[in-house]
Order: structure tokens, then C-alpha cells, then sequence
């Protein structure tokens, strides 16, 4: 087991936003840039669940979305994490236009710079938390030793480092959860999105998870989060909210961010960029 | 841009698609193992079926072997006019004079003369059984063996004595030899000596009621022209002898004389495949179908229960190929190890019976290479439509939760 401090360390190194230099943070370049998307389901009558929604993340945002039941949250994070394509407009991530890319090379950037967490958690609940979480690499060619190594790390930094053997039925609703952050952190995503994480908790495993998704913010880690809750939504830095499709409020915008990554200076300039996923 | 970046396409490791493979099988194991056995009953049936039938055919041609190859039959034949031909008494006698003979014996149908179990049985009830004269020596020369009793000596020879082929033992409903036992030939009690096991190349016998030369003349009115003679050569010249056979048995008419190698047309027969193979083969692959179309069934139904598995697996970067990849290897998969019971049952079973009847085990390539070819094209024909179904279903589909 390594120390707590270690442990700190190790992740401020690892967790930064994957392929961002520290010059690139300075100039925020968005990591997620929406302009004017809509998305209309073609349903008979048409629902139009995200009109003219324009939105921009900078690396290492915490950005909470918050809306009512079938304001187009889903939608919105489908979209953001390329699961689907917009009705009309442009979605970039980490500088790339969706609209360019055909389904391979988009399911290839979520095998690598996109990371999920859903509100049900989806485990394979006949394989150990170890292989749930190194299974967040499978599809971006890492061979399983280091996916594993992997795993154990981002495990570890979920504070589920004892528990690399547990099946997910022997965990609790918020260790699961914490699984699939790991999960979705193991590929150093340059983004997390996550669909209401919360929404299958009771409210004191769901405060813990918001805490450990703060402590993530700290290090660098760039969020949306989603949620129906305005509880929650007060808790986060940034608040976007949602009303029939449309973005009503954004407050407050965030001043160039982000401050973890100041203080971390010395550790991250000598770190080189990484390699994987993107050179 | 430094962010843009390159996107890099992975294809999935071999050992990574073989774990995505086996994920249905490892969650559900009790319903991937009944999917697997509609193939494993058809597969093991077609080995089986083919493994019997190469194994019965081995057994007989080792049977034909140890019997002896260099046996060949002379009988008589049929004159110009249609008339059955005789050989000459002195047949056997000139027979055993040609060079590289070494066993000469022989039998005379007695014409007109039936056998029954009593007198009181109705005389048309023959049994289609005949009753033959026999040289002492005869089973020498054809190679059968005695099932019970004896047979037939100097001694009795003369007596109305019998010795039953297994069939007319059978047919006359004698199963053993009593002290006393006997049946009505002719106008005679007879008493049986012996029982003889079924005969292999001279099968004429099996049908026969033997009696000796001398009683035949004596108490059945026999002419004691030999019908059939037995004549083993040594190896080497089977040909040669074979040659002289006809004009040696019969000078005057070697054309009313038939000579045949009855090994040979016991091997042409081994040789033939029987009909009811094809029925069991014919069951075995309606077996394989059904064990097809349960595959199939299983795993459209595991594509259905596995959306959020699909939906997940696409997020994680799983590309349609990924997801259609992982389907159809799971299908070959089930199938294989469908495939791999079946041949290791069908060679099992087989091996079994041909312990059981005393054959060598013989399985053909062509059935087990077969069987899983077969398992391989049913698998990937089931495993087909499911696997396009998984990645056909959009991210956002398969996430989509009720
Ligand atoms: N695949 C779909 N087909 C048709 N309508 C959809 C689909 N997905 C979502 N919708 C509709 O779009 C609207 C927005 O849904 P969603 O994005 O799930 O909102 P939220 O997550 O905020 O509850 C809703 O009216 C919903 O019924
Ligand atoms: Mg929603």
C-alpha cells in the first residue's frame, strides 16, 4: 500500500488531462466546444430535445448540468461524449469536429479520451472490480498486464485499493459507483461525463461520491456532471442549467481554471506529455 | 492543433476477443451448455455412426483375415440346359493332387430329403433347411468351429448322426446338445453330435443339416456326388490353383463348374456401406440442425438481455465491428464446444462397442474433421444474424434504460 501522500502525488501526475500540454491549459483551449447543436428525435410528433445549445468546457472544469426530468440532459451528455450525432450544429472534442469523423474513428476517441459514468453503474458483475475497471482500456489497444496496472492505480485513487479481487455484488451502491469511476478515469480521459452518478444513491453515499469527483476536480480532472438535483448543482463551481432544450442560465463562468494545476506546477512540467491516445 | 491529435483504430487481441468470447458462457452457464448439446447429440451421433461402421468393417476384415484369405469354393453348376451339373466323385481326390493345395474337403446336397425338429411336424415346414453329406475334415478346411457337442468321426459317420449349422440349430429350435437329442430327416431319427458356430466363409453350411458320407447313401439315398468342395492353397498360389480348379473338379465340363474366393466378396461386402447408416446420419444432422437453430435462438435472446452490456461497451470505445466480432466468436465458440462433446461422445460410444464386439476402435478422419467443420459453419451461420443485430443497435439505444 502506498501512502496517502503518495497516492496524492501519483495521481496529480497521472490524472491530468491527457495530451494537454501545460501551455495548452494556459490557453484553455476547450476540451468540449458545442455551437448552436440541436438534436430533434424523429419521432412522430418530433421531439425536439436540445434546440440551439451552444456550450464550451476548458480542461480541468467541473461543470454541473442541471435541469428538470426531460429538459434534454441525456441527450446533451450523448452527444458531448459522441454516442450520437447532433440534429444540426458542431460538437468538438479536444479540438476534433464530430461531424468529420465516421463511427470508428469516434468510437476510438471514446476508447481514449472520453470517459463514462452512468447512473446504474453497469458492471460485469462475473468479473473482479480489477478487471471492471481495466475493461475502461480494452478498446484502446493497451495489453492487459498494463491495463491491469492501470486499474489497480485508478482503483487506488478511489480509495478501492484493498478491494482489487471483489466481485461488484459484494460492494455496496457507492463503492460501486466509485468502480466505474475508476473505470472512466483509467484511460486518463481529457473528459469525464457523468449521467447522474448520484441518482441511484441514498443521500449520504451520493454526498461521498460528489466529494471524491471535487477531489478529482483538484487534480486537474476535467467534469461534466449531470443531475435533476439543484442541491447538487449548488455544490459545483460551475452551473449549467436546463430548461425544454435549451440552456437558460450558465453561472457563474468559470475564470480560466484551473488552480490545481498552478500549484502542481513543478510535478507537471516534469512530466512530458503522455503517449497514449494522443502524441 | 496539439490537441486534435491523431485518433489511432485498435483491433482487439486475440486473447481479449477470446475472453469477450466466453463472457455469455462464464455468466450463463447452464443455458450456454443446453444450446451447446442440441450440437454435441448431432455431432456425436455422425461420428458415432461413421466410428461403428469403419469399426464393424475393420472388425470383419480381421475376422476374414484370421479365417484366412486363401480359401476358395468349387461348386457345381448348371449344365446347358438349365439342369443342375454334377462333379465327379473323383473331384475332391483331383483337386488335392494340384500343387500347392493343402486342404480338400467337401459336401453333397442330398436331394429330396428334408429335416424337422419331429415327425409330427407338418412336411412342408422345411425351414429352408438342407440336408448335406460332410467330410470329416470339412471344418479344417472352412474354418468353423463348433458351438456344442462334436463333430462327426469315423464312427459316426456311418450312424444317423448330425451336426447342425447355427442357423438349422436355430430354426429347429436346439439350442444345446443333449445325451439322446435327435430330429427326423428323411424317414429316420438322426441324433445330433454337435452344434457348429455361424460359418463365415462357407455360409451355405449354416443352413445345413451335416451327416456323414456313408449313412447319407445308406438311410438318405445320397449319390455321393459332392456339391460343394473346399479347397485351401498356399498363399502364394491361390491364383494358380484357382486357375485349375474348374477343368481339374470336372475335365469333361469345367464350365458347369463355379469357382469363387469367398474372402473376396465378404471384403467387396465389408467394403459397402449399409442403408441404415444413412438413417443414422440423416438423424444426426437433423440433430445438428436443431442444435444450429438452438444456438441461434440463444444468443438473439442474449443480444436482447445484454443491451446495456452493448450500450457500455460501445462507450468505452467498442466499435460496431468490436461488438459484431465479439457476438460471432461467442456463437463459434458455444458451437465448438458443442462440436468438441459431441466428437469426444461419438468416439467415446464407439469405442465402447467395438471393445464390446472385440474390433479394433477406427474413426475416419472425415468424421470428426467433419464434425467440427460442421460445428464451425453452424456456428458462425447462428451466430451471424445475433452478432449483426448487437451492432446494428446505436449507443444510445443500447443505453437507453426503461
Ligand atoms: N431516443 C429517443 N427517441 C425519442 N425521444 C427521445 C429519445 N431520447 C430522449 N427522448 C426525449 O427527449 C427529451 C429529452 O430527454 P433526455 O435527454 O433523456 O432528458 P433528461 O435526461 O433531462 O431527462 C424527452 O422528452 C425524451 O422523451
Ligand atoms: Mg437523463
Amino acid at each position: 500500500m502506498t501512502s496517502a501522500n503518495d497516492t496524492a502525488a501519483t495521481a496529480t501526475t497521472t490524472f491530468r488531462p491527457s495530451g494537454l500540454t501545460t501551455d495548452d491549459a494556459r490557453n484553455v483551449l476547450p476540451v468540449l466546444q458545442l455551437d448552436d447543436v440541436t438534436k430533434t428525435y424523429p419521432t412522430s410528433p418530433p421531439v425536439h430535445a436540445l434546440r440551439a445549445v451552444s456550450l464550451t468546457v476548458r480542461p480541468g472544469e467541473l461543470v454541473a448540468i442541471v435541469g428538470p426530468s426531460g429538459s434534454g440532459k441525456t441527450t446533451l451528455l450523448h452527444l458531448m461524449g459522441t454516442l450520437d450525432r447532433p440534429s444540426s450544429g458542431t460538437v468538438r472534442l479536444t479540438g476534433l469536429d464530430v461531424a468529420t469523423m465516421v463511427d470508428d474513428d469516434l468510437a476510438a476517441l471514446r476508447a481514449t479520451r472520453i470517459g463514462f459514468v452512468f447512473q446504474q453503474f453497469f458492471l460485469a458483475e462475473h468479473e473482479t472490480i480489477l478487471d471492471n475497471v481495466a475493461d475502461g482500456l480494452l478498446y484502446a489497444g493497451v495489453r492487459q498486464a498494463e491495463r491491469r496496472q492501470r486499474a489497480r492505480e485508478a482503483l487506488e485513487l478511489v480509495d478501492l485499493g484493498s478491494r482489487l479481487r471483489a466481485r461488484p455484488t459484494q460492494l455496496s451502491g457507492g463503492q460501486r459507483q466509485r468502480v466505474a469511476i475508476a473505470r472512466a478515469l483509467v484511460g486518463q480521459p481529457a473528459i469525464v461525463l457523468a449521467d447522474e452518478p448520484t441518482g441511484n444513491l441514498d443521500q449520504a453515499t451520493g454526498g461521498a461520491i460528489l466529494s471524491l469527483l471535487d477531489q478529482l476536480h483538484d487534480r486537474g480532472v476535467t467534469i461534466v456532471l449531470i443531475t435533476h438535483d439543484r442541491g447538487i448543482a449548488e455544490r459545483m463551481p460551475r452551473r449549467v442549467e436546463m430548461l425544454d432544450g435549451r440552456i437558460v442560465a450558465d453561472t457563474p463562468v468559470a475564470p480560466p481554471q484551473p488552480a490545481s494545476l498552478n500549484g502542481d506546477t513543478p510535478a507537471l512540467h516534469a512530466t512530458p506529455p503522455t503517449p497514449r491516445g494522443m502524441p | 492543433m496539439t490537441t486534435a491529435g491523431v485518433i489511432t483504430r485498435r483491433k482487439l487481441r486475440p486473447a481479449d476477443l477470446g475472453r469477450l468470447a466466453s463472457v455469455g458462457l462464464r455468466t450463463r452457464k447452464l443455458r450456454a451448455g443446453l444450446s451447446a448439446l442440441g450440437i454435441a447429440i448431432g455431432v456425436a451421433a455422425i461420428v458415432a455412426v461413421l466410428g461403428l461402421s469403419s469399426s464393424s468393417q475393420a472388425g470383419l476384415l480381421a475376422e476374414i483375415d484370421q479365417l484366412g484369405t486363401n480359401m476358395l469354393t468349387v461348386e457345381n453348376g448348371q449344365t446347358l440346359f438349365g439342369q443342375p451339373a454334377e462333379l465327379p466323385k473323383t473331384a475332391p481326390a483331383m483337386i488335392g493332387r494340384i500343387p500347392g493345395v493343402t486342404a480338400v474337403q467337401d459336401t453333397a446336397y442330398v436331394p429330396n430329403i428334408d429335416a424337422f425338429r419331429s415327425q409330427l411336424i407338418p412336411s412342408i415346414d422345411t425351414n429352408a433347411l438342407s440336408v448335406q453329406a460332410a467330410s470329416l475334415g470339412l471344418l479344417g478346411a472352412t474354418g468353423d468351429t463348433l458351438a456344442h457337442g462334436s463333430f462327426l468321426n469315423a464312427a459316426t459317420a456311418s450312424e444317423p448322426v448330425a451336426v447342425l449349422g447355427a442357423l438349422a440349430a436355430q430354426r429347429l429350435g436346439i439350442d444345446r446338445v443333449f445325451p439322446g437329442e435327435r430330429i427326423w430327416v428323411g424317414n429316420q431319427w438322426f441324433y445330433v453330435a454337435g452344434i457348429l458356430n455361424p460359418a463365415v466363409l462357407a455360409p451355405g453350411i449354416d443352413t445345413s443339416v451335416l451327416v456323414g458320407y456313408p449313412a447319407a447313401e445308406t438311410y438318405l439315398g445320397s449319390d455321393g456326388h459332392p456339391s460343394s468342395i473346399y479347397v485351401r492353397a498356399q498363399t502364394d498360389r491361390v491364383n494358380a490353383v484357382q486357375s485349375l480348379l474348374a477343368s481339374t473338379a470336372n475335365p469333361q465340363a469345367p464350365s458347369q463348374v463355379n469357382v469363387s474366393q469367398p474372402s473376396q466378396a465378404l471384403v467387396a461386402r465389408a467394403d459397402a456401406q449399409s442403408a441404415l447408416n444413412d438413417l443414422f446420419l440423416g438423424l444426426g444432422a437433423v440433430a445438428l440442425l436443431v442444435g444450429a437453430v438452438g444456438v441461434a435462438n440463444i444468443m438473439i435472446i442474449s443480444v436482447l438481455e445484454r443491451r446495456s452490456e452493448i450500450g457500455l461497451r460501445r462507450a468505452l470505445g467498442a466499435t460496431k465491428g468490436h461488438i459484431r466480432v465479439q457476438f460471432l466468436s461467442e456463437a463459434l465458440l458455444l458451437s465448438l464446444l458443442g462440436g468438441a462433446v459431441g466428437v469426444s461422445l461419438g468416439i467415446l460410444s464407439t469405442a465402447v462397442y467395438a471393445h464390446t464386439k472385440g474390433w479394433a476402435t477406427v474413426i475416419p478422419t472425415e468424421a470428426w474433421a467433419g464434425g467440427f467443420a460442421a460445428t464451425l459453419v453452424i456456428g458462425a451461420v447462428a451466430g451471424l444474424l445475433p452478432a449483426l443485430r448487437a451492432a446494428r443497435m446505436s449507443p444510445t439505444q443500447a443505453l437507453w434504460t426503461v
